[in-house]
């Protein structure tokens, strides 16, 4: 069983690098001044935090000082006026123009995005250098896209067999489940448990466990030197966040709306809150698109951050080229690596547990009130 | 804010929220229901174990207590029987002391009664021979023409020797 897997496993990396192609890009002749690799180091860090429309695995310049990036092509799907669907080889870098049903299109190489251009590929700018060419709605999958997939394939495959060996076992997990189940069970105890309530807490369940081991697994992936940095990108953490919101606002209880639009409750006459709650309320009503705002914001920087900065600190080998930095930028990087692999649970913890305490005070109910009637009649 | 906004992408906002969805709901049906399932089973499965091991222990206690108590009212009633058996033996005993000394006093009595009857009769008896051999000698003594004193000292000694 065990042996089959890693058979299937194996199968599955060579089939990926089968398909692997190799390109190379033109013969860029690049200074050698600690300016120049200043600059190409910034670009490469840069570069390395963006999504990009293939799966690049890594890069080397020949004995000829030919520049090769060695990777997989991804899907390009592109709608403009209809659907456009190519091979991002097609792209070559951007060094090549696609044409595609009776369009143009070529990828910028500074922001790593696909625009319209004419038959030569040219593209137009505007006075702070953006490209003002059309840019087509781009659904193409990019590698954050397919990082995704993978994590989700991963996950499905880690607990639905963690699923099935409780099955098997009379409820004792086997193998990666019993390093899964301490971690499930956490959540569930001291994270969902104490912030939503006993009662309510079942119906979050679901989403705070994919989201922490979602969120955790990406993490993870973004400490490969892949290059991957999918919970670093907005995009996907917007998308995180406007679920947490909407599972908030949707599940919501009369009690927690009665908190936002009427905070003071009953112990007050109405012509004393009135005043008040002109700026009470919306406060309390901009509090609840800063909550997943905050969120979303939190893990973006968090994540971003880290690479660049182990990005720069790797990067500081390759600009001073000196016996002093190469063991230092190797030092400190691996510091903060193992920082960083904190940083990655961490941030998982806290969108997870953030997200409960939101789902807590969505789900409110009135018993604290009665709990304080009680306590008043006792004194 | 304006460089965030230039690196949101549409595509890739689109992917994230309908790949998660998925993955949440399928990782819902096939992993997270399961396996919170199974666990909770397994947690009120343990509960309900120590529970049942409990009340067996408090069943065990009962029961203890109850063999105790039997024993004890055994024992009490065995020193009850005991202590009667005692009480009639000892009873027993003293009335039979009793009997026999009655008894005994009865027959000490008769035999003095005999004895004293004996006694009477005896005397009586020994009376009658002494008048009797009194008035034999007498009469011989008066029969033998008492003329002389030796005559009359041989017949006395003679009569003392016959007597």
């Amino acid at each position: 069983m065990q042996k089959d897997r890693l058979a299937a496993l194996f199968f599955i990396v060579f089939v990926c690098f089968g398909a692997l192609n190799l390109w190379a890009s033109d013969n860029k002749e690049k200074g050698n001044t600690p300016e120049d690799r200043k600059t190409e180091v910034s670009a490469y860090v840069k570069h390395h935090n963006l999504d990009t429309h293939d799966f690049g695995l890594f890069s080397y310049t020949d004995d000829q000082g030919a520049h090769h990036s060695v990777g997989f092509p991804l899907p390009v799907i592109l709608w403009s006026d209809g659907l456009h669907v190519f091979s991002s080889s097609a792209l070559h870098h951007g060094e090549t123009v696609v044409a595609s049903n009776g369009k143009f299109f070529k990828l910028d190489t500074h922001t790593y995005k696909i625009y319209e251009t004419d038959a030569e590929g040219t593209f137009k700018y505007d006075d702070q250098h953006h490209v003002t060419n059309v840019a087509p709605l781009d659904f193409s999958i990019t590698k954050s896209v397919f990082m995704i997939m993978v994590v989700s394939v991963l996950l499905f495959l880690i607990f639905s067999s963690l699923a099935k060996s409780y099955a098997e076992n009379k409820s004792i997990p086997k193998g990666v489940g019993r390093f899964f189940e301490p971690i499930v069970l956490y959540i569930r105890d001291d994270i969902a448990i104490p912030n939503i309530g006993e009662e309510k807490y079942q119906k979050y369940m679901p989403y705070l466990l994919t989201v922490f081991f979602f969120i955790w697994f990406l993490n993870l992936f973004g400490l490969t030197p892949l290059g991957i940095n999918v919970t670093g990108n907005i995009a996907v953490t917007t998308a995180l966040a406007i679920i947490t919101f909407l599972l908030t606002n949707l599940t919501g209880t009369k009690d927690y709306w009665k908190h936002i639009f009427d905070p003071l409750g009953h112990g007050m006459p109405w012509a004393a809150k009135i005043p008040l709650y002109i700026i009470l309320i919306p406060i309390e009503v901009l509090g609840i698109f800063i909550k997943p705002f905050s969120l979303l914001i939190r893990l973006y920087a968090n994540m971003q951050a880290g690479h660049i900065v182990l990005g720069s600190l790797i990067g500081l080998i390759y600009i001073f080229q000196n016996w002093i930095a190469g063991p230092l930028g190797f030092g400190l990087s691996f510091a903060i690596s193992l920082i960083e692999l904190l940083v990655a649970l961490l941030q998982a913890y806290i969108f997870t547990m953030l997200s409960a305490l939101y789902f807590g005070f969505a789900s409110e109910s009135h018993d604290h009130a009665v709990e304080h009637d009680g306590e008043v009649q006792h004194l | 804010m304006e460089k965030l906004l230039g690196e949101f992408s549409v595509g890739l906002f689109f992917w994230q929220t309908l790949l998660f969805i998925a993955l949440v709901l399928l990782l819902k049906k096939f992993a997270w229901k399961p396996i919170l399932n199974a666990v909770n089973e397994r947690e009120q499965g343990i509960k309900d174990a120590l529970d049942s091991a409990q009340k067996a222990k408090e069943e065990m206690a009962n029961l203890q207590a109850d063999n105790e108590k039997l024993l004890k009212e055994a024992r009490a009633e065995r020193d009850a029987m005991l202590k009667e058996a005692r009480d009639i033996k000892n009873k027993m005993i003293s009335d039979a002391k009793d009997e026999a000394k009655v008894e005994a006093d009865k027959m000490v009595a008769q035999a003095q009664a005999a004895i004293e009857s004996e006694k009477k009769a005896a005397i009586a008896d020994l009376k009658n021979q002494v008048a009797t051999l009194s008035l034999n000698i007498a009469e011989k003594v008066v029969k033998q023409n008492l003329a002389t004193d030796d005559k009359q000292q041989e017949l006395v000694k003679s009569l003392l020797e016959e007597s």
